[in-house]
């Protein structure tokens, strides 16, 4: 998994509420057996039209925005558990998600590939909106070790949460199977007493 | 302390809590399918680590495969692909695989359940987020990505935090023609798609005292479509007539053992939940969905509701439907009964029971799909076929099939489906096709007169 510290990028705003994985990557395009190139399908449906032409009114077709976060409305990644949903998002260039909620796997999904997602305040998300709509140039400064965003030139800023552990991960760059391993025998002498091991 | 059944399964699975972190959850049983689990055996290939406990492992293909002719190599490349990639890895990892065509295959939360695989108590996780459906056997089961079930070959646990606790209870008798399907539309319009986000979710009360097994599940799989992680009902005298003598089940009197323990996995009186919402059976009439989430759904004889905002417009724009106006009479071309939801016995008995005797309309394009090999012979056993066949249905092969479309069976774009599956998101079924979803008896009845009709009106 990448490290990750601080971002300092444009934003990409797509103010829909219940963006379900569906949407994010239609089931279709889930048969292959590698990680790679799901970016080209990221939000298939409603980036292209039947025949494969670019649509112009959605937000990551509009050359006006650019940059690797995306911001979204309220539960974001809702539906469907695949992860094929962080994958194609962190293909197509993305490094961070800001929305005012996530649902649970996407966001476990997420920070499990190195793409932070960050949860802000209804106000703040709102605020975020009209400032990339009333300056599409405007730059956002995700710091993860102080747990902070601030906007270039402006004076709003806003903590956020992140657990220590999984934060910890996304610095170094570790991913969990390798602290599990270091688990081992806690968790074979765990089996000894499990009632559904027996 | 008070515990819920929740706490008691959890905490009994705890193997250690990190500091200012997530806990180390032991998992009895990993289900694992074609889609979600090649990229972590990769995984684990690629850093050489083994798989820790292959045993306790069950594999299915059910996602990516076609629903006729189940006997004759795949047709689509990519899919076949998948699907050897499955095969593969299984052989190579000693885990069991119920492959396509094998007398117990079936999508994957139709067949651990009737395997007797699913047991109260357990610890239960899939890559796919209706794992949530084996709650319904006082199970802790739930949805993970494939990152995590490549935590899982390595380790066997599970790095997560403990959800907050909420619990739903109905009580009161189900008025006629309102299925469990009805009761799990109706509990999500009212609270919306993510008041459990969050959450593990128990039901309680009568209504999910009474009902069967088959009802159990398909309630516990939705839970997912109110945002809770997993849903969980309390083990009974029900849950354990269900499991004596299954496959997988401990037979004598290790069984009798066992049910001594189950009968312990119940919430303590006076147990605090986090969050607790209250229903009457009463109030509960059949149900379909109108938008593009499981949240936008009504009463059959309802009206679509008057809303001004943007996210609700967009999506009744999509479904080509106009605020104020009912679904009674709406011609529909498309009926599908199947998805790990509604693909079990019990959902079949229902649409016999009302297609006894009838024709299915000519407008109509119907898909019969049950959830396994074992659900298809019963069909079959029970004389359900027939009344099928009769009918002018044709009894497709097990699989996920039209709930994802990830197969052939793609609704057309711009044509309405009802559908017995759990998710009626934009092209879900299927580019530019409009979900309608609803209970087996609502689609029976749909599949019939080819049209949507008030089904508290019928007498059969």
């Amino acid at each position: 998994m990448k490290k990750f510290a601080t971002l300092k990028s444009r934003a990409v705003p797509l103010n829909i509420s219940n963006i379900d994985t569906d949407q994010i990557i239609p089931a279709r395009f889930l048969k292959t057996t590698n990680k790679k190139g799901f970016g080209d399908n990221l939000f298939r449906d409603w980036r292209f039209d039947k025949v494969g032409n670019l649509k112009s009114n959605f937000p990551l077709n509009k050359p006006i925005y650019s940059g690797s976060i995306l911001v979204v409305g309220n539960n974001f990644g809702c539906g469907s558990s695949r992860e094929h949903a962080a994958w194609a998002l962190t293909d197509y260039g993305f490094k961070v998600i800001i929305s005012s909620f996530f649902a649970d796997i996407f966001k476990a999904n997420a920070l499990n590939n190195g793409l932070l997602a960050v949860e802000v305040s209804d106000e703040f998300l709102n605020y975020l909106f009209k400032l990339i709509e009333e300056n599409n140039k405007i730059e956002i400064i995700v710091n993860l070790k102080k747990q902070t965003i601030n906007i270039d030139g402006e004076s709003m800023s806003t903590s956020f949460e992140i657990d220590s552990y999984k934060k910890t991960c996304l610095i170094k760059g570790h991913d969990d199977i390798a602290f599990l391993l270091s688990q081992k025998e806690k968790i074979i002498s765990f089996e000894k007493q499990n009632i559904n091991s027996k | 302390m008070k515990k819920t059944l929740f706490d008691k399964v959890w905490d009994s699975h705890v193997v250690e809590s990190i500091k200012k972190g997530p806990q180390i959850l032991y998992i009895d049983k990993h289900l694992i399918h074609e889609v979600t689990s090649p990229q972590a055996f990769n995984e684990l290939k690629k850093r050489k680590i083994p798989i820790f406990r292959p045993k306790q492992i069950l594999a299915t293909a059910d996602h990516n495969t076609p629903t006729i002719d189940q006997h004759l190599p795949v047709r689509d490349k990519l899919s076949r692909n998948q699907l050897s990639q499955l095969s593969k890895n299984c052989t190579e990892n000693n885990i069991m695989l119920y492959n396509l065509g094998h007398k117990y295959n079936g999508i994957v939360h139709v067949i651990a359940p009737e395997l007797g695989i699913t047991q109260p108590g357990m610890t239960i996780v899939c890559g796919d987020s209706h794992t949530s459906t084996h709650g319904a056997f006082g199970a802790i089961a739930f949805g993970i990505g494939t990152s995590q079930v490549a935590q899982v070959f390595a380790s066997q646990c599970v790095l997560i935090n403990k959800p907050k606790s909420l619990r739903v209870t109905v009580n009161g008798c189900l008025k006629k023609g309102v299925l469990p399907k009805d009761v799990i539309l109706y509990i999500i319009s009212k609270l919306g798609t993510n008041a459990g986000t969050g959450y593990f979710c128990e039901y309680a009360g009568k209504v999910f005292e009474n009902m069967s097994m088959e009802g159990r599940m398909t309630v516990c799989n939705m839970s997912i479509e109110m945002g809770a992680r997993g849903g969980m009902i309390a083990p009974d005298q029900t849950t354990f007539d269900y499991l004596v003598g299954r496959k997988y089940v401990t037979k004598g009197h290790k069984f009798d053992e066992k049910v001594a323990f189950w009968k312990t996995l119940k919430t303590d009186t006076g147990a605090k939940f986090d969050k607790e919402y209250y229903f009457e059976a009463e109030d509960i009439s059949p149900m379909i969905t109108y938008g593009t989430n499981p949240g936008m759904g009504i009463k059959i004889t309802e009206d679509i509701p008057v809303k001004n905002n943007e996210s609700f417009e967009k999506s009744l724009e999509y479904m080509n439907l106009t605020k104020g106006e009912s679904l009674i009479n709406k011609e529909i071309n498309y009926v599908f009964i199947g998805s790990c939801t509604n693909s079990r016995i019990e959902d079949f008995r229902v649409a016999a029971n009302y297609i006894k005797g009838k024709q299915k309309a000519k407008n109509v394009t119907a898909w019969l799909v049950p959830g396994s090999r074992q659900v298809r012979a019963q069909i079959k056993a029970e004389g359900l076929q027939n009344i099928f066949e009769a009918a002018g249905f044709v009894l497709r092969e097990p699989g996920c099939s039209a709930c994802l479309a990830m197969n052939d069976d793609k609704i057309p774009k711009g044509e309405y489906c009802i559908s017995t599956s759990n998710r009626n998101f934009e092209g879900r079924q299927g580019p530019g096709a409009r979900t309608i979803l609803a209970s087996p008896l609502v689609a029976a009845a749909t599949a019939i007169k080819g049209k949507i009709i008030d089904i508290t009106q019928e007498n059969s």
